[in-house]
């Protein structure tokens, strides 16, 4: 899923100042699933909002923000009375909002990264950069360009000790070591031995569009 | 071969190195001064390229320059960090016209570690492509695109291998990963003590990876406050209670001279018989690190010599 946080209150409260009828608008997709950025997370901003700021702030929310046509079917009836849109999706949801109408849409959120959660961890990690060229099926299901610092292809560097990256103080697994043990436990370790050749960042190289064939 | 690097290790030679950091300045003086006064000693310096992803004057130039006016040979060492392919491959056209002989290839430390760590990571390449990329250069005469490169690439490409990675096995394959693509000889981390060395050479032989020339790194301790920083701040490596404790002890003397002799005596005796240690091994040489510690590396090599 896509993975969000939301922005300190006070950069909100500056990026929305002088607007006074503010939509506050969640997305149920994956950062209603975070508790970022649902339908409830949107009561409560606005509520917050019309208690500090004083303005009218009214909370809606839509099944994903990411669609183009599902958007503009919620939306187009019920925005005439804003002069402003607080979204709480990703990017990716603010973006397909703000093409669609011509009031300002603002973001509450920071798009931080393509991941997993773990409730059990309490934690939320990255796995996948979208390069456009996935090499799973050599790196025993981890992929090092989202999981090494370095983002190698023929890893692991010199800055691994005991399993943990010397980025961030040796707290967090090392990829390359982590595809080693998982490739010799599946006793597939030739797979880690060859060379892998260098990558063509063109696949992911923005801005990226694709047809969309699958209608 | 017109590395007098490659040349040594070729005849069998026992291989000293020595290091060159050149930090932020723009005159090459002191570093000048630093490799004539290890001419005769080291058969060649390494120039280290923005060490600790720190922002430092130009390896390129500054392995130019010692060449120039101190006739030292130089290692050009060339990190993917700050560079992408188009970057590194005109750096390399670059040092083929200034007459650097040896490139020393290395992913580089991730900015974060240096001193701006809020640096755009470029590692476009790591060390085993760039590797790579350099034997197409000098084996083919081409890019990586099979664009021909008119004149000869006539460099030696070495790479860096760390004895104490642990886990190791990791480590040997991608130094195998390495050898495959032409490495020609390799560097290692600083090893500060015969078993590990002994057994990365065993581990090296129970995986089968191919044979290039190896030189470990060793770094004589200038002083306590040098071996305390090794100790505590390099992961995996450890200089040996013994040592540490002497290097105590020495710091302890208040008379600056008397504790620099004392200094200077334990890095002779530990080192020398480290080094003789060595070269028992299936070691090609040694990668002394010590920079500004000049008068060890020499004492060094004198004492071990022959």
């Amino acid at each position: 899923m896509i993975v969000t946080e939301r922005k300190e209150i006070e950069e909100i409260f500056n990026s929305i100042k002088g607007y006074k009828k503010i939509l506050v608008l969640g997305c149920n997709g994956c950062t209603a699933v975070q508790n970022v950025g649902g339908e409830k997370q949107a009561e409560e901003l606005a509520l917050l909002i019309k208690l500090k700021l004083g303005v009218v702030a009214d909370f809606s929310s839509l099944l994903r923000q990411c669609e183009r046509e599902l958007v503009a079917e919620e939306l187009s009836n019920k925005i005439n009375e804003y002069d402003c849109i607080l979204s709480l999706a990703c990017g990716a949801g603010v973006q397909t909002v703000a093409e669609l109408f011509d009031l300002p849409v603002l973001p509450a959120s920071n798009t931080m990264f393509i991941g997993s959660h773990s409730r059990e961890l309490s934690i939320l990690q990255e796995k996948c950069i979208a390069c456009g060229d996935c090499i799973l099926a050599l790196t025993a299901g981890i992929c090092p360009k989202a999981r090494c610092a370095k983002g190698l292809l023929n890893g692991p560097c010199g800055g691994q000790y005991q399993g943990k990256c010397e980025v961030g103080g040796y707290t967090k697994p090392c990829a390359w070591v982590q595809i080693w043990e998982r490739l010799k436990k599946q006793g597939r370790l030739e797979i880690f031995k060859e060379f892998r050749p260098l990558a063509d960042y063109r696949k992911s190289s923005s801005p990226r569009e694709m047809r969309w064939e699958y209608i | 071969m017109n590395s007098r690097l490659m040349n040594e290790l070729k005849e069998g030679k026992f291989v000293f190195t020595g290091e060159l950091e050149p930090r932020k300045i723009t005159d090459l003086a002191e570093i000048v001064e630093e490799a004539k006064s290890l001419k005769g000693y080291v058969t060649a310096c390494n120039v280290t390229d923005n060490p600790g992803s720190n922002a430092c004057f130009s390896s390129l130039v500054c392995s130019y320059i010692v060449q120039r006016d101190a006739g030292v040979e130089t290692i050009y060492q060339l990190t993917c960090r700050d560079r992408n392919r188009l970057a590194l491959f005109s750096d390399l056209l670059g040092a083929c016209a200034l007459g650097i002989k040896n490139v020393l290839a290395l992913t580089g430390d991730h900015p974060s570690l240096g001193d701006f760590p809020e640096a755009k990571p470029v590692f476009d390449l790591d060390s085993a492509q760039l590797v790579y990329m350099i034997r197409r250069m000098i084996d083919k005469g081409e890019d990586l695109k099979g664009n021909k490169i008119k004149g000869e690439v006539k460099l030696h490409v070495g790479v860096a291998v760390n004895p104490n990675a642990d886990p190791l096995e990791p480590e040997l394959l991608k130094f195998e990963r390495k050898i495959k693509v032409g490495a020609e000889f390799a560097q290692t981390q600083v090893v500060f003590d015969i078993a590990t060395i002994e057994k990365f050479f065993e581990t090296l032989d129970s995986l089968s990876i191919p044979e290039i020339p190896i030189l470990i790194g060793i770094f004589p301790l200038k002083s306590y406050g040098v071996a305390q920083f090794f100790d505590k701040h390099v992961p995996g490596v450890k200089v040996p209670e013994e040592l540490m404790e002497r290097m105590k002890k020495a710091s302890e003397i208040s008379d600056k001279k008397k504790r620099r002799e004392k200094y200077d005596e334990i890095n002779l005796e530990y080192f020398s018989e480290l080094i003789k240690e060595i070269k028992k091994t299936k070691a090609r040489g040694c990668h002394v690190m010590a920079v500004h510690y000049v008068s060890m590396i020499k004492a060094l090599i004198e004492e071990t010599r022959g």
